[in-house]
């Protein structure tokens, strides 16, 4: 039976003797745990900052004056040149697999982005021993030309800013082919269309209609490109290009003079500044483009004949120098290196090495990365939101200046715990931070952050606030929530981050370089001790490996890139 | 009649999102075992106020109390976890990685595996879902989906049940009897309800109680009945139906209107607003003269729009009786005057 009671209401003016709530605040675990990752993430930079600033003796007269100039200038020339090759073959490649079909297609629109698993270093590895004057190309150019020696005839030496830039920009053109090929998907056949009605031929749509579309994608395409030639120590030093990193390396190391490392840090914070306003600028136009995305995509002219074979030629040509080319190269010399010497001890401890690290590295990263995209979650449009930007922009930092950065505080916290355990015990301290290998731990932190934190901030973003409301409502603390809601149902994300974290991590050179424990080898340092040295013995196994290793995140994006369609 | 329990007391409930009040001073008292139906446009205030309730928004004034327990306001917030409400959410919030099953057992984890399994069977089977148990909520349409989001937040025995919009997501055709069936479990249970909802009908139909909402304020509330037949103000008058609004002046003998003089109730000075439903016209052999605009058959019913000396807008008048007349036609109206409705002119039509 219903009850019928009469419902309660009243009008009345409560406010009489009401005490005002208090506001509430409690603070959470997450918002603490992300604050405290930003100001970790900060620090490197305000230590360079600061070390560059305290000092302003002579030593930055002598930069400023003999190495600045050269190094800018280098690498100015170096960031232009490579730009405009990654730019036309990133373009160019995604234009022949978005409007044209043939035979090949296919496979090109994947394969097309293989290049990334090869670090630039590697790739400038490799084609110092493919172009050399001894080596295969160059025999085979004087076999055909008919000369029998080196010194009758020998192309241009690889070991020069040309070289540089073609090595740069074949490796680094799938960040422009990736954002471009984005793009040209995402036009739709309305627009091109409407192009034909509006008086533009097929072969005009390109120049009127897909560029002019597609400008702000490939300018973010560009940028993230060149952050990877400000980053890079490797590739530039075999090829002897005097960059501002190599400016940076060798004052510090060679000349110990860690304010002038820092000065030229700056300068280098400066371009990287440069570039990241570029990218945010450039993404600020992909908005408008994105609405388009809906309707049906351009469709794709079939070609036949000798132009499907030009078009599969021009869009093979990237992946063969870009990627088969310098992977068969090393597959040839890893053979003969292991039939000559068998597995060498010091290469497997190296590669234990890195996948230790790493994989220690990337746990970190992705619990870190997780804490500050949840709290940024949980704590919408509050200071948390804040704390994940600053978290993730050491991304853009190249390694060195990060490691300079890290180095000087870890060193000195280092160094007053050793003085502090050594007069407290009176044994000799050592350095904990450095030489456990968590100042590597924390410069890979530092750098990768950026792609967990945004990984799964994206994976968290597609779960509604709904799901939190509903567990919160059914009895779950946020924490209880965070594990029997949001880490179920954000695991392929985190899958995702984990894995491009740890290659990006297992590939890292110059912070390794820098902040390594001492007898401590990872893959990338054999390599660069070996080709620094110029004795090529395990280096071909070691790239090999981690050129293997790269290609699985490639298949994941090439997959995610694909589903997106 | 005071005895029963209150079991949900908000007093003087202010929220401010910016510069924006969400809640003005929103004070409502509910009874155990009553259905509180929180209507009005969308904007109102009516999901943060039960948003409120649940823990899930804070209070910048103001106190809640769950069952005599300060939940929120005077220094104490305790969070949505320790609250004991069951929520149901507009578009479900079901768990897409669990099974019905566990979507249902996931606020009983405080349990022993038997109990938890007891529990969890026992309210499928009141609800009407074993078919479904095994099922992921993919794989179910929008009503068995409200089921289970229903059975979900009964499970844990709350003290009360919130329900945001629960019917909107579902078709016309089988809203009605979802809703008849869903507040026939929650009323068997004894439950104590709070529903939001944005359509009139609905909340007249569903709650012992409404209570009117607009711009941040609590309007009127009181039983659907009272509020539609008897409104305190003309925006609760105008919101539960369409309504005409008819120009008056006060004189010593009541009010003058087009439609004729109407007795004035002991009003404060001011211009009266005097409002009549469309039902309480209906056509007659003789009384006030009018011309048709047009004529539709809303199925069950009949509107006409009529044009009468003295009233800038067309007369809306509706009724189950079917009229044979075309537009231009004269007729002659009659108004029913007990159920002209008359208040002190306000912002009621905003």
């Amino acid at each position: 039976m219903r009850r019928l009671r009469a419902p309660q209401f009243s009008m009345a003016d409560h406010t009489a003797g009401r005490l005002p709530a208090r506001p509430n605040i409690r603070i959470s675990l997450w918002a603490v745990v992300a604050g405290v990752t930003a100001a970790f993430a900060l620090l490197p930079i305000a230590a360079i900052a600061f070390i560059a600033l305290a000092d302003t003796g002579s030593l930055w007269g002598h930069v400023l004056a003999h190495v600045l100039p050269q190094a800018a200038w280098n690498t100015f020339v170096l960031l232009v040149g490579s730009g405009i090759i990654a730019m036309l073959v990133g373009t160019g490649a995604a234009w022949i697999v978005s409007a044209y079909d043939f035979r090949g297609r296919g496979v090109l629109e994947w394969a097309l982005l293989l290049p990334l698993a090869v670090p630039a270093y590697i790739m400038a590895y490799a084609y110092l021993d493919i172009l050399s004057p001894l080596g295969p190309v160059q025999g085979v150019v004087r076999w055909v030309l008919g000369y029998s020696s080196p010194r009758e005839f020998r192309l241009p030496d690889i070991r020069s800013m040309w070289g540089a830039i073609l090595v740069f920009g074949f490796v680094l053109y799938p960040y422009v082919y990736l954002t471009a090929r984005a793009m040209f998907l995402a036009q739709t056949a309305n627009v091109v269309e409407a192009a034909r009605t509006l008086g533009v031929p097929r072969s005009g749509i390109f120049w009127r209609v897909a560029l002019p579309m597609a400008r702000p994608a490939i300018a973010v395409g560009v940028s993230l490109a060149l952050m990877e030639v400000l980053n890079d120590v490797g590739a530039s030093q075999f090829l002897g290009v005097r960059t501002m990193t190599a400016a940076v390396y060798t004052t510090w190391i060679v000349r110990t003079d860690l304010a002038g490392a820092s000065q030229i840090a700056m300068g280098m914070l400066a371009m990287v500044l440069a570039l990241v306003m570029l990218e945010r600028w450039a993404r600020r136009d992909q908005r408008f483009a994105a609405n388009a995305q809906s309707s049906r995509s351009m469709p794709r002219q079939p070609l036949k004949g000798l132009p499907a074979l030009i078009a599969l030629a021009l869009g093979a040509a990237p992946i063969l120098i870009g990627f088969a080319g310098p992977a068969l190269y090393l597959i040839v010399a890893a053979v003969k290196r292991l039939e000559f010497a068998g597995l060498s001890a010091s290469l497997v401890r190296a590669t234990v090495n890195t996948v230790s690290m790493s994989a220690m590295a990337t746990l970190v990263i992705l619990v870190l990365g997780f804490a500050v995209a949840y709290a940024a979650r949980l704590h919408a449009g509050g200071w948390s939101a804040t704390a994940m930007r600053v978290a993730s922009l050491g991304y853009a930092v190249p390694g060195t200046v990060l490691a300079i950065g890290i180095l000087v505080p870890v060193a000195a916290f280092d160094r007053t715990l050793s003085s502090q355990w050594q007069s407290l015990t009176g044994l000799p301290g050592g350095l904990l931070l450095l030489g456990s290998g968590a100042a590597l731990v924390y410069a890979y932190a530092a750098r990768f952050l950026a792609i967990s934190a945004g990984g799964i901030d994206a994976g968290l973003s597609r779960i509604p606030p709904a799901f939190d409301h509903a567990s919160r409502t059914l009895g779950q603390s946020s924490t209880g929530t965070l594990l029997r809601v949001h880490l179920p149902l954000s695991r392929p994300a985190l899958t995702a981050a984990g894995l491009l974290v740890f290659v990006d991590c297992m590939k890292e050179l110059p912070a390794t370089l820098l902040l390594r424990p001492l007898n401590f080898e990872s893959l990338a340092t054999l390599l660069y001790g070996e080709a620094a040295r110029g004795t090529y013995e395990d280096a071909a196994l070691a790239a090999l490996i981690i050129v293997a290793i790269g290609i699985l995140p490639v298949i994941l994006l090439a997959h995610t890139s694909r589903s997106v369609r | 009649m005071n005895s029963a329990k209150s079991m949900l007391v908000l007093d003087g409930v202010t929220r401010h999102f910016g510069d924006v009040a969400a809640l003005q001073d929103v004070s409502l008292e509910v009874g155990e075992g009553l259905t509180v139906c929180l209507v009005g446009h969308s904007g109102c205030g009516k999901s943060t106020l039960l948003r409120s309730i649940a823990g899930i928004e804070t209070l910048d004034h103001g106190s809640i109390l769950i069952d005599g327990v300060p939940v929120s306001g005077h220094g104490v917030f305790v969070q949505p976890e320790h609250r004991h409400v069951g929520f149901m959410f507009q578009d479900y919030a079901l768990f897409p990685h669990l099974s019905v099953r566990a979507n249902i057992g996931f606020g009983l984890s405080g349990l022993a595996r038997s109990e938890r399994d007891l529990r969890v069977a026992d309210i499928i089977e009141r609800i009407g879902i074993g078919a479904l148990a095994d099922r992921y909520p993919h794989m179910l349409s929008g009503g068995e989906q409200q089921r289970v989001a229903l059975a979900r937040a009964l499970a844990p025995r709350p003290r009360l049940l919130l329900m945001d919009e629960p019917f909107s997501n579902l078709d016309r055709g089988l809203r009605d009897k979802v809703r008849l069936e869903t507040m026939s479990i929650v009323r068997d249970l004894g439950m104590t309800a709070v529903v939001v909802t944005h359509d009139p009908e609905e909340a007249l139909a569903i709650g012992d109680m409404v209570a009117l909402m607009k711009k941040g304020r609590l309007v009127e509330a009181g039983s659907g009945e009272r509020m539609y037949d008897a409104p305190w103000t003309a925006y609760a008058a105008s919101f539960f139906s369409r309504i005409n609004t008819i120009p008056a002046t006060s004189s010593a003998e009541g009010l003058q209107t087009p439609l004729g003089r109407f007795p004035a109730p002991a009003l404060k000075e001011g211009v009266p607003k005097v409002l009549l439903r469309p039902q309480a016209i209906s056509l007659a052999a003789t009384g006030i003269s009018a011309r048709v605009i047009e004529r539709s058959v809303l199925g069950e019913l009949e509107e006409l729009s009529l044009a009468v000396e003295g009233l800038t807008a067309p007369l809306i008048m509706r009724g189950t009786a079917r009229h044979d007349v075309r537009p231009g036609d004269e007729v002659f109206l009659q108004v029913n005057a007990r159920q002209v409705m008359v208040f002190p002119d306000d912002d009621a039509q905003d």
